[in-house]
């Protein structure tokens, strides 16, 4: 008892140590989130992309969206195809070599890599949600004379947007975990932070059980508020 | 108002329109009734280019549907669809299904568009479903929304793919008798079904299709009564 006491102690209270975990969490979050941003928007538009492409009639693909669908494959493959961890250090230490270690810089380069890293999950994902709309919603569009684009927007999209929030919801949890790995870069991130007390004090079972509970607390928020925007999405479903 | 020139549609190396030469006139109700596989969805599906024939030429008021130029969402505005699926806007409601395209195509205002979607559910009995979503309806009433929803853009002619094979039984009559009431006002229709009770009472000429081409045709009298070819007879002795 005594010893975690201690431990709790030189975990939390000892040179204001606690601090690396409200700084930490603040830095996990904001890579988390702004990749997301940038994972949403770059899975909007190549879902967009893939789906266009596929949907063409046969004997008339249009060649430049066959341009940007071969791309988007290609990126796909690439980014589906390594370890975040590997894109990160590739990220980092080669393409960003010249950047000066700040902590400004490293919090970009996460972002980014992030963000790219989960718009090719999150392409994937709103293209299945594109997929699983009936056949019959476009050509209702189409048969009243609405355009291909109207279509997708007023109809096709905000029914895609609803199938695919369950599989967005569970991408949105592992980015926030994943981001954990930025730790190899020198961020100093949640993970990163309880790294720095256990090499100050070497206390681990606190500081790691700390951020595992912080970790599951954040999850466990972003899962209520996904079922809570899934059921009112619902609306339209009920009968 | 409906040429149609040496159509053919092949889905692959399966042939399912073969070379079809039809004209529709306005005003005409016609009915095309067949065998399943005999191609007559396909042929509807065609009109407005929901399929793209393989070859030959189809023209609405003199215009070129099957040219490359022609603008498709500018004729499908006039030549509409009604669906076996009622393929109905899930994400919407009644009322903004059927005020989307009109508004959306500068065709209403809203509120122009919401007038007109509260008087045509008013005469097919659906005033009170406005705000309901399609999921909240039964098949019936989702047909007959999906009628509202396609006359709402002031058609010049509508098609209709088997509007009511989807339905249970006793709702087929409430989505027929909408159907009935069209006809009387002078709308121009194509319809695909098998309900040969409405093809007798309404159409001013029926096409029996089968193989993929036009085996007979001619007014429901003759149709029904003195059919000619043996496969028409065969086929009115198995479903009549």
């Amino acid at each position: 008892m005594e010893k975690f006491k201690t431990g709790i102690y030189q975990t939390f209270v000892l040179n204001d140590n606690y601090m690396y975990f409200v700084n930490g969490l603040k830095i996990t979050m904001l890579v988390a989130l702004f990749a997301l941003l940038i994972g949403l928007v770059l899975g909007a538009a190549i879902s967009i992309v893939r789906s266009a492409h596929d949907q063409q009639g046969e004997g008339k693909k249009n060649p430049v969206l066959g341009f940007f669908n071969i791309l988007c494959q290609f990126y796909l493959t690439v980014i589906r195809g390594t370890p975040c961890m590997v894109q990160l250090l590739i990220m980092w230490f080669v393409i960003w070599a010249s950047a000066r270690s700040t902590e400004k810089n490293m919090i970009i380069c996460a972002i980014l890599t992030f963000g790219i890293n989960s718009g090719a999950y999150i392409a994937e994902i709103f293209r299945s949600g594109i997929m699983a709309v009936d056949k019959g919603q476009m050509e209702g569009g189409r048969s009243l004379g609405l355009s291909y684009a109207s279509t997708m927007k007023n109809i096709i999209i905000p029914q895609a947007f609803k199938n695919a929030i369950p599989a967005l919801g569970n991408e949105m949890i592992t980015l926030v975990k994943e981001t954990s790995i930025v730790t190899v870069i020198g961020l100093k991130d949640l993970t990163k932070g309880a790294l720095i007390i256990q090499g100050n004090t070497f206390q681990a079972l606190i500081p790691f059980f700390a951020i595992a509970a912080i970790y599951l607390s954040v999850v466990l928020i972003l899962s209520w508020i996904m079922s809570n925007i899934e059921r009112r999405m619902r609306k339209s479903d009920q009968r | 108002m409906i040429s149609v020139k040496n159509l053919t549609k092949a889905f692959g190396s399966n042939l399912v329109l073969d070379n079809v030469n039809e004209h529709i006139a306005e005003g005409e109700k016609v009915v095309i009734i067949g065998p399943s596989g005999s191609g007559k969805s396909t042929f509807l599906r065609c009109l407005n280019m929901l399929e793209t024939p393989t070859s030959g030429q189809i023209f609405f008021h003199g215009e070129e549907v099957t040219s490359k130029k022609a603008n498709l969402n500018k004729i499908r505005q006039e030549m509409v669809m009604v669906f076996q699926h009622f393929n109905l806007f899930n994400n919407k409601t009644v009322l903004k299904n059927i005020t989307l395209a009109p508004v959306k195509l500068g065709r209403m205002s809203k509120h122009e568009a919401e007038e007109t979607a509260v008087r045509l559910l008013e005469r097919v009995g659906l005033a009170d479903k406005a705000n309901a979503y399609p999921a909240q309806l039964s098949g019936g009433q989702k047909q007959r929304v999906a009628i509202v929803r396609a006359l709402a853009m002031q058609p010049k002619v509508m098609l209709f793919d088997e509007p009511t094979s989807a339905l249970d039984p006793e709702m087929v009559g409430e989505v027929l008798s909408v159907m009935k009431e069209l006809a009387e006002d002078g709308m121009t229709m194509v319809v695909v079904t098998h309900e040969m009770g409405f093809a007798r009472e309404v159409a001013d000429r029926v096409i029996f299709m089968d193989g993929g081409g036009v085996v007979e045709q001619g007014p429901p009298e003759k149709i029904f009564t003195n059919p000619e070819s043996p496969r028409l007879q065969d086929f009115l002795s198995k479903i009549l």
